[in-house]
């Protein structure tokens, strides 16, 4: 099919193989967190509109009720996570470092797992492609990937567009994080969550995509595979970014993503499988997104594992029930090559949050930056075949226009191959991370 | 947990590593020259020690005197001033004097590394800037050949190498005659080939038992220290492969023609310089082009001109020029060669 396929394991051109780290935690089934006292729910927890409050301060409010309606089309309902009061809606810090309006609650003492079930029971096979669509919006969902852009927008190909294949993520390429992989063991409701998107953007087959360290997904999923052959599993070769959408449909089909195009364009639609099986679980109850599977792991964390957790625990509940040693710690939100480092313990876990990863700060210390060498590593490391070296020298010289002009800075989606493979420590990715955010500072300023 | 404060640390992403660090390069790189350079005193003898010391010891007092100069960290510990220095040695006569191989080491560091900005910044290979200056100063000591395997190579030096300063170098030629077990000739196998159309057996020129410089003379261990480097990824392979993909197509090209008249691709491949400029001198990261089909264009570029030049112009020796030619070249060459991207659209859709 290409050449790179042609030799043994499917795969995309370039990458990196980092150490895994996932031994610790693939085996560990998931295991439910209790509630923290107190959870705080961000109204923008999604890529568009933040959601808008519909609670007010000291109401009591149950578990699984909608308390903060979608804004408009890119946005989506947010439900309560735990039975309790609320306590305020105010402004609180936020992964992402800045301050953002949230709903505070009390959980109540008396809480459960008892979730406020809707009225209608959603019968899923008779609806419309848009009714279905509208039923996707109202579980709340959103790509739990780490994206987080929302689902259902993914989902509403424009009418010019034939989808051909759903692509269902299962690499989980990032080092220590298994939240996939256990959703793939456990949750068979994937299967149903991966049909309903298959009917939503009318696709005649699905291909589930996994990474060849998950060899025992295959064996947990194929019995339950349809025997018209419309849904498949296929393991491809294990290196990141394999999880990325552009590498997944290339490694799979060996199909390109255009530059700056949608996957839509060449027949595609890309979901992770978490998010897939989230919505075969929530939408035939009618229920919402309120909890999700987290990785939590590291080398001082004393019970690492999976866990299910309510949207909304702050990390500060996690590092105190999961036990972190060690004085001097990263904490990062995501996996160790794209994840968000977070600065307070009162950050709360959003509905795109994967893993809390805990690192010495003494195991991974990098050396000081050196003049780059033009080695060409990073060249030999970007999946997008773009020119890392030619880019830090120019984001040097702040040459902003011309990175993104000549050199397709755009094209990079920030997956950190450069960096992890730079012997001069030259910080490429948050070079480029700067550059684009200027860039787009620069283009709203222009008009 | 939560009794004495936490002391968290902040970074952006990605929080993991794994690249060897440039002084590791580096000091890679002085490793695989080693054998090299013991191998080029096992034939030269206390002679070609002495040459290599003084050329190592001139490029990192230059770049101490530099840092001290510019107030700029030290950067000695980041051995590619030893390199600069072992590379520069390896490429000149065993006998050739002291004094000026120490010019040829300040010349290397000043005007081929210091005065760009310093190690990533250099334009040209800085060994090569070094040499360069002194063919052009002293061209009768950089093509004075002795004889390899002299008996008392290892107690007495050759006559030329402890000429004081400023002075003229003693003739070797005399000597040469006495300590030589056969009929030496002084000229390396390009001159015979070049000057009295002589050509030496391939064979031997792979193996090194020929006149040359110092460290220039086994393709056959040069290759094996490459060989190192590649496996360990801390030399691009590609880069040797296309100069020496470079030199044999041209050099079949001429041979083609006219085989009583133009010498073998393989006695091209394996006689002089070449063969360690291919694997250690071309291969300077620093100014070669990082692009892909860059990388081929520069070293097929140093191989065609390194014949062209032995071939056609006054020099015997030429792979020194093709290298600071196509050094030069890189950055027009990389402008040409950008990678065409994942999902690139064609350029028709790019415009509109």
């Amino acid at each position: 099919m290409t050449l790179f396929n042609l030799f043994g394991k499917r795969t995309f051109a370039h990458g990196i193989h980092p150490e895994e780290y996932k031994a610790t935690t693939k085996e560990k089934a998931t295991r439910r967190l209790p509630f923290a006292p107190e959870i705080i729910v961000p109204l923008a927890q999604s890529i568009g509109k933040p959601a808008k409050s519909i609670v007010f301060k000291g109401q009591q409010i149950t578990r699984g009720e909608i308390i903060a309606e979608a804004d408009g089309f890119m946005s989506v309902p947010i439900h309560a996570p735990v039975t309790g009061q609320v306590k305020s809606i105010d402004i609180v810090m936020t992964a992402k470092g800045e301050k953002a309006p949230a709903i505070t609650i009390t959980t109540s003492l008396s809480s459960g797992q008892l979730i406020l079930e809707s009225d209608i029971q959603q019968d899923y096979l008779r609806l419309s492609r848009t009714e279905l669509i509208q039923a996707v919006k109202n579980t709340g969902i959103v790509g739990l990937g780490g994206a987080a852009f929302p689902t259902h927008v993914k989902m509403s190909i424009p009418d010019d567009r034939k989808i051909h294949t759903v692509l269902v993520n299962g690499c989980e390429c990032e080092p220590f994080l298994t939240t996939d992989h256990r959703v793939m063991l456990e949750k068979i409701e994937q299967l149903l969550g991966i049909r309903i998107a298959m009917k939503c953007v009318d696709a005649p087959k699905a291909i589930i995509g996994i990474e060849d360290n998950k060899l025992d997904v295959l064996s947990a999923i194929k019995p339950h595979l349809p025997d018209d052959g419309s849904i498949s599993i296929e393991a491809i070769e294990t290196k990141y970014p394999q999880g990325a959408e552009k590498m997944l449909a290339y490694s799979l089909l060996g199909i390109e993503i255009p530059s700056g195009g949608l996957p839509s364009e060449v027949g595609l639609a890309i979901f992770n499988v978490a998010t897939l099986a989230e919505i075969g679980a929530l939408l035939p109850a009618g229920r919402g997104l309120i909890e999700r599977i987290i990785t939590i792991t590291g080398d001082t964390v004393e019970k690492s594992g999976n866990y299910l957790i309510p949207i909304g625990t702050p990390i500060r509940y996690l590092l105190e029930y999961a036990g972190v040693s060690g004085q001097e710690i990263e904490l990062i939100l995501g996996g160790p090559m794209m994840g968000l480092p977070i600065q307070s313990l009162d950050v709360p876990v959003t509905k795109g949050t994967g893993g809390l990863l805990v690192l010495d700060k003494h195991a991974t210390k990098q050396g000081d930056v050196l003049p780059c060498i033009k080695c060409s590593q990073c060249l030999q490391a970007c999946p997008i075949l773009l020119n890392p070296a030619e880019l830090g020298q120019l984001a040097a010289k702040r040459l902003y226009d011309i990175m993104e002009e000549d050199f397709h800075l755009n094209d990079c989606f920030e997956c950190g191959a450069c960096s992890y493979v730079c012997p001069s420590n030259i910080p490429l990715v948050q070079y480029f991370r700067i550059a684009k955010t200027l860039n787009r500072e620069r283009h709203l300023q222009d008009g | 947990m939560a009794k004495t404060p936490l002391k968290i640390d902040l970074r952006t992403s990605p929080y993991i590593r794994k690249a060897p660090s440039v002084p590791q390069i580096m000091r890679n790189v002085v490793y695989a020259l080693l054998p090299i350079a013991a191998y080029a005193i096992y034939q030269f003898g206390i002679s070609a020690l002495a040459l290599m010391c003084t050329t190592i010891l001139a490029c990192i007092g230059t770049e101490a005197l530099f840092n001290k100069l510019s107030n700029k960290k030290n950067t000695i510990v980041d051995f590619s001033a030893v390199i600069t220095g072992l590379l520069l040695g390896m490429t000149l006569p065993a006998g050739f004097p002291l004094w000026m191989a120490a010019v040829a080491g300040f010349t290397a560091i000043a005007m081929g590394k210091t005065l760009f900005g310093g190690l990533g910044f250099n334009i040209f290979n800085p060994a090569l800037v070094g040499r360069a200056f002194i063919q052009a100063a002293f061209p009768v000591s950089i093509t004075t050949w002795t004889p390899a395997l002299a008996s008392d190579r290892f107690i007495e030096f050759i006559p030329s190498t402890l000429a004081l300063p400023f002075m003229k170098p003693l003739a070797t030629a005399e000597w040469s005659q006495q300590v030589a077990i056969d009929g030496f000739t002084g000229a390396t196998p390009l001159a015979l080939m070049k000057f009295q159309g002589i050509f030496t057996d391939s064979y031997d020129l792979f193996l090194g038992s020929v006149a040359g410089s110092t460290g220039e003379t086994s393709s056959l261990l040069i290759l094996i220290c490459g060989a190192y480097l590649m496996a360990r990824k801390m030399l691009d392979w590609r880069i040797p492969a296309a100069v020496l993909f470079g030199a044999a197509v041209t050099s079949e090209f001429f041979y083609f023609m006219d085989p009583s008249h133009y010498p073998s691709p393989a006695f091209m491949l394996f006689s002089g310089g070449l063969m360690f400029a291919a694997v250690f001198m071309a291969s300077d990261m620093v100014a070669s082009p990082v692009t892909p089909l860059g990388i081929f264009v520069f070293g097929c570029l140093v191989g065609f001109l390194t014949i062209i030049i032995r071939l056609f112009g006054g020099l015997t020796e030429a792979v020194m020029y093709a290298i600071l030619f196509a050094n030069a070249a890189t950055p027009i060459i990389e402008s040409y060669t950008q990678p065409r991207i994942y999902g690139a659209r064609k350029k028709i859709q790019e415009k509109s």
